[in-house]
C-alpha cells in the first residue's frame, strides 16, 4: 500500500480554486473486518472547494443497494454536512481510494460504518481547529454544523469553503472522536436517496447508456453448447449487412472457463445483431452436446453415498446410537438459477497502444484497476496503472457483475480495432451462457434422544465447486467452504453435529447468486428442522426456540418474529404459517410466511413477515425496500423454472421462459427492522435466504405436502 | 429518410425502416432513458408513448413509428414534476432504477385511462413491466398516491 500525504491533494481544482482532499483512509484488506486497522493512509473521500462546493465519493458501486446514499450519509454525519449540500460521485477504482471499491457480501454499510464515520469525523476536526486558528480562540470552544464552523461564546462563523486553505496545512487526526448515535441526524432516519429522481426522468446514466466518440457496437455469438469453443467462421454474410463494419473471434474467460466466440462489429447495436444472424459458425463442442442436466442431476444423487470431506464436526456424533425410530433423515435439491440483471451486461472498451479505457457498470471497479492477482490486468496483459475506469450507476448485480469476463470480452475485441467498441449482451446471451448459481443437494439426517430431545445433526452437501470454477482457492482435497456456507454455523444449540461437502465435477460456470449458498442450503436445513418439530410434535416456532436457550441474535429475531406476525393467532382452516430464518456472513433474517390452500388447488401467498437485524441501520425505508426485494427475487428461485441444459444447451432464451415474478404475484410483505448495536450486519442478501423454506414450510402447514425440490409448484 | 416527433422535437432518420425504434430512440437520436431489458415485449423496460398508448418499442419497427407522435421517459414532464414522478420519489419506490423508466410509462397510461385504479387494475397493467430488483410493493402504493396527488392537482383553481 503506498503511503500518500495529503498536501499531494492541496491542488488547483480549475475554477473552483484551491481544492481541499480530506478523509482518512483506514481499510484493510478487501472482505476482512477492519479492527483493528492494519493500515492507516490518507486519500480523498473528500473534496471541498474554496467556492464552497462539497464532493463525498461513494466508493461502494450503486447497484440498487442505496450506497449512493447510504455510503456518503456515513461521511456526512460526522462532517456535519447535510446531503443536499454535497454532491456525490461514484469512484472509478481511483488507487487513492484503496481496494474496497466492490459491491458484494452486503458488506458496503457493515464494514465501513465506522471508518467512514472516522473520514468525516477527521475532516470535521481539521476544519474546526482551522477556524480556531483564525479566531485565536481554543478548538474547544467551537463546534460545526451545517457545513460551517462556528465559535460558541461569540457566535462568530465560518463557512467550511473559507476554511480550505487553512485546513489544508493541518495534519488529520488519527483517532477522530465519533459523534454518539443519539446526535445522528442522518444515520437511522428514512432519507429520500438522491439517486431517486435520476432514476425517474431517463437521466441516471448505466453502462448501457454511455456513448464515447468514434465508438461502435458489438454483439458475440458464443458457443450455444456451454463449454465448446471456436472451430472457424464465415463472415462474409454477416458483412453485407448495412452498417456492420467488421467480424473478429474473441476470448472470454471466466475462472478456469476459456472459450472464444465471434464478435459482429457494427455502426448500431442493431446491425450488429443482424450481421450476428447471418453468422455461419463452427463450434468445437468437445463432447459437451452430450450433456444433460438430468444425467447430471442422478449423479448427484447417487453421490450422497460417499463420505465426502468434513466440514465441522462438534461433539462426538459416531459415539451416539440413536434408536432407529428416533431418526428423520431426508433428502433436499436446489436448483441453477441464473441472474438476470435488469441492465444487460455491457462494456465499452478503448484500447490505444497500451492503453486502455473501460466505461462500464460493474461491481468491482477495485478489481478492474487493481494489481491484484485476480485483478483484470492478469487477464488481459495491460498494466494496471494504464487501466482507466468509468464507473457507472449499475442496473443491478446480484453477483453477476462481480466477474471480469464480459470486461474482458469486450477488451480482446477492442484490442482488434483502432476505436472503442460497446459490447452488449442480448437477454438470450445473459440466459444461456451463465455463470449460474450452482444446484446444491443436501442429505440431512437429525437424531433424537429416547427423551425427545435433539442430539444429533447431519448436513451433507453434494454440489460443483464454486472455487474451482472461479479458478480461486481451489483445493480438492479441502472443503469449499462456499458450498457449505453456514450450515453448521446457525444458532440451534444441538450438542452433535457433523457437516461434510462431497465435490462434484462440472463444466458449466458456476457464480455467487444474491446470498450465494445460503439461497439453497438454507432451503434445506431451515425445511428440515420443520421436518424435526413435526417429527418431536412440536410447533415449528416452539421448537426453535427450544433450540435456543442462551441468549442470541437469532434468539432475539425469532422472539420479536413470533410476536410481530401473530404467530399464535389462529388460522382459518386451509391456510398454513411456516417460520425459518439463517445467518451467514451477510447477515441475519428471520420470516413467516402464510398462505391460503385454495380450492382450485391454488396456493396463495398471504403474507410475508419479515425482521431483519442488522446492529446498526442507517436507512431504515430502504432497508425495507431491499428486504422487500429479495423477498420477491427468492420468490422467483422458489417456484419458478430453473436453469437446464440438453445436449449441452441451456433450454431456456429469455423472459418468455425463464420467467421472474411480476407485481401480480407479488405478496404482502412486512419488514421488521432489529438495530439495537453489536455487530453491524449486512442489508442486500439477509432477506432472500429464509424465504423458500418459509414458504415451503407454511405449505406443508397447508396441505401436509412436504416439497424437498426447488423449484416448486403453487399448486397442491 | 424517417421523421420522428420524439418529445415535441422532429428527428430526421436515415436508418433501416425495420430497425426497432428503441435502437433508434437510444443509438441515434441519443436518448438512452428508454432500456433494452429483453427485445421480445417481455419486460416492459423499452416501454414509450406512441399516440399516447404504450408500445414496447423493441418490438416497434421505427416505419410504424413515422410521423407520429412519440413521447419516450424524458418527456414525461418538464421538471420531473409528473405526480406519478412526485409519487415515486416521496415512496423511494427505485433501486437499481434500470427498469423504472418503462415503469413509469406504462403507470402513466394507466393513470390516464384510470385515474383511480385499484390493486387489480395496477397488476393488471403493470404485469408487463419487469423489475428483477423487486420493486413492485411500492410500485403499487407509488401509484396509488400519484392517483391521489394528480386528483389533488386536478382540483386547484386555475
Ligand atoms: S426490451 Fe422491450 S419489452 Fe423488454
Ligand atoms: S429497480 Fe432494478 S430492475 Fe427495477
Amino acid at each position: 500500500m503506498t503511503t500518500i500525504t495529503r498536501r499531494s491533494f492541496l491542488k488547483n481544482a480549475g475554477g473552483a480554486g484551491v481544492a481541499l482532499w480530506l478523509g482518512l483512509y483506514v481499510h484493510g484488506e478487501v472482505g476482512k473486518t477492519t479492527s483493528p486497522v492494519t493500515a492507516a493512509h490518507f486519500t480523498p473521500w473528500i473534496l471541498i472547494e474554496s467556492g464552497g462546493k462539497i464532493t463525498i465519493y461513494n466508493t461502494k458501486p450503486e447497484i440498487g443497494q442505496g450506497t449512493f446514499q447510504a455510503i456518503p450519509a456515513l461521511i456526512a454525519e460526522e462532517l456535519e454536512v447535510s446531503l443536499d449540500q454535497v454532491t456525490i460521485l461514484n469512484s472509478n477504482g481511483e488507487k487513492e481510494l484503496g481496494t474496497a471499491q466492490r459491491a458484494g457480501g452486503s458488506a458496503s454499510v457493515r464494514t465501513s460504518f465506522s471508518d467512514l464515520r472516522k473520514v468525516g469525523a477527521s475532516a470535521k476536526e481539521v476544519l474546526i481547529q482551522a477556524a480556531a486558528s483564525t479566531w485565536g480562540v481554543d478548538a474547544a470552544t467551537c463546534y460545526a454544523e451545517n457545513a460551517t464552523v462556528y465559535h460558541r461564546a461569540s457566535g462568530k462563523s465560518i463557512a467550511y469553503g473559507d476554511l480550505v486553505e487553512t485546513a489544508a496545512k493541518i495534519e488529520l487526526p488519527k483517532t477522530p472522536v465519533l459523534k454518539d448515535g443519539k446526535d445522528f441526524k442522518i444515520i437511522g432516519k428514512s432519507m429520500r436517496r438522491p439517486d431517486v429522481p435520476l432514476k425517474t426522468n431517463g437521466s441516471a446514466v448505466f453502462g448501457i447508456d454511455v456513448k464515447v466518440d468514434g465508438m461502435r457496437y458489438a454483439s458475440v455469438e458464443r458457443c450455444p453448447v456451454i463449454g465448446g469453443t471456436l472451430k472457424q467462421f464465415d463472415a462474409s454474410a454477416a458483412l453485407k449487412i448495412k452498417g456492420v463494419v467488421t467480424v473478429v473471434p474473441v476470448e472470454r474467460v471466466y475462472g478456469i472457463h476459456r472459450n472464444t466466440g465471434v464478435a459482429v462489429i457494427a455502426d448500431n447495436y442493431w446491425a450488429a445483431l443482424q450481421g450476428r444472424k447471418k453468422l455461419r459458425v463452427e463450434w468445437d463442442t468437445k463432447g459437451f452436446e452430450h450433456f444433460q442436466s438430468d444425467e447430471y442431476e442422478a449423479g448427484l444423487r447417487l453421490m450422497v453415498s460417499q463420505e465426502g470431506l468434513t466440514d465441522k464436526n462438534k461433539g462426538d456424533i459416531d459415539a451416539l446410537t440413536i434408536a432407529p425410530e428416533n431418526l428423520v433423515e431426508a433428502f433436499y435439491e436446489t436448483p441453477m438459477v441464473a441472474h438476470h440483471p435488469m441492465e444487460p451486461l455491457n462494456c465499452i472498451a478503448q484500447v490505444k497502444d497500451d492503453q486502455v479505457e473501460l466505461w462500464t457498470s460493474t461491481q468491482v471497479p477495485s478489481n478492474v484497476t487493481g494489481s491484484g492477482p485476480n485483478d483484470l490486468h492478469k487477464l488481459i496483459g495491460v498494466a494496471p496503472e494504464n487501466i482507466k475506469l468509468h464507473a457507472t450507476f449499475v442496473g443491478g448485480g446480484f453477483g453477476r457483475r462481480l466477474y471480469l469476463d464480459f470486461i474482458v470480452e469486450a477488451v480482446n475485441i477492442a484490442k482488434q480495432v483502432n476505436y472503442p467498441v460497446k459490447v452488449i449482451w442480448t437477454r438470450e446471451d445473459t440466459t444461456e451462457q451463465g455463470p449460474f448459481r450452482p444446484m446444491t443437494f443436501s442429505q440431512l439426517q437429525g437424531g433424537f434422544s429416547a427423551e425427545g430431545k435433539l442430539v444429533t445433526f447431519r448436513h451433507k452437501v453434494i454440489s460443483p465447486s464454486y472455487a474451482e470454477s472461479v479458478g480461486r482457492n481451489f483445493d480438492p482435497n479441502k472443503v469449499d467452504g462456499t458450498m457449505v456456507e453456514g450450515i453448521a454455523e446457525q444458532a440451534y444449540e444441538i450438542p452433535n453435529i457433523r457437516t461434510a461437502y462431497v465435490r462434484a465435477g462440472y463444466h458449466v460456470p458456476v457464480a455467487a447468486w444474491r446470498s450465494v449458498t445460503s439461497s439453497t442450503v438454507a432451503f434445506a436445513q431451515e425445511c428440515f428442522l420443520d421436518e424435526l418439530a413435526w417429527k418431536a410434535g412440536m410447533d415449528p416456532m416452539s421448537f426453535r426456540l427450544s433450540l435456543l436457550s442462551a441468549p442470541s441474535d437469532t434468539k432475539r429475531v425469532l422472539l420479536t418474529l413470533k410476536e410481530v406476525s401473530g404467530w399464535d393467532r389462529p388460522l382459518p382452516k386451509g391456510s398454513g404459517r411456516g417460520v425459518a430464518t439463517w445467518e451467514f456472513f451477510a447477515g441475519l433474517c428471520g420470516q413467516t410466511v402464510e398462505v391460503t390452500h385454495l380450492s382450485d388447488g391454488r396456493i396463495r401467498i398471504d403474507k410475508v413477515v419479515a425482521v431483519i437485524d442488522l446492529g446498526e441501520v442507517v436507512n431504515p425505508d430502504n432497508v425495507r425496500n431491499q428486504t422487500e426485494g429479495a423477498i420477491i427475487m427468492a420468490l422467483g428461485a422458489a417456484v419458478k423454472p430453473d436453469i437446464r441444459l440438453k445436449h449441452g444447451k441451456v433450454t431456456h432464451h429469455n423472459f418468455y421462459d425463464n420467467l421472474l415474478p411480476r407485481i401480480s404475484e407479488t405478496p404482502l410483505i412486512d419488514v421488521h427492522i432489529l438495530a439495537e448495536g453489536g455487530k453491524v450486519k449486512g442489508v442486500g442478501e439477509p432477506g432472500l435466504p429464509p424465504f423458500a423454506p418459509a414458504l415451503a414450510n407454511a405449505i406443508f402447514a397447508a396441505t401436509g405436502k412436504r416439497n424437498r425440490k426447488m423449484p416448486f409448484d403453487l399448486h397442491v | 429518410m424517417i421523421r420522428l416527433t420524439v418529445n415535441q422535437k422532429t428527428h430526421k432518420v436515415d436508418v433501416d425502416p425495420d430497425m426497432p425504434l428503441l435502437w433508434v430512440i437510444r443509438d441515434i437520436i441519443g436518448l438512452t432513458g428508454t432500456k433494452y431489458g429483453c427485445g421480445v415485449a417481455q419486460c416492459g423496460a423499452c416501454v414509450v408513448h406512441l399516440n399516447g398508448e404504450a408500445v414496447r418499442s423493441c418490438v416497434t419497427k421505427v416505419s410504424r413509428a413515422a410521423n407520429q407522435k412519440i413521447v419516450t421517459i424524458e418527456g414525461l414532464s418538464l421538471h420531473n414534476d409528473h405526480p406519478l414522478q412526485q409519487a415515486w420519489a416521496e415512496i423511494d419506490v427505485p433501486q437499481c432504477g434500470y427498469c423504472q423508466s418503462g415503469q413509469l410509462m406504462s403507470a402513466a397510461v394507466l393513470l390516464k385511462e384510470n385515474p383511480q385504479p385499484d390493486d387489480a387494475a395496477i397488476d393488471a397493467a403493470m404485469s408487463g413491466n419487469l423489475c428483477r430488483c423487486g420493486t413492485y410493493p411500492r410500485i403499487r402504493k407509488a401509484i396509488h398516491r400519484a392517483a391521489e396527488l394528480q386528483q389533488e392537482a386536478g382540483k386547484k383553481p386555475f
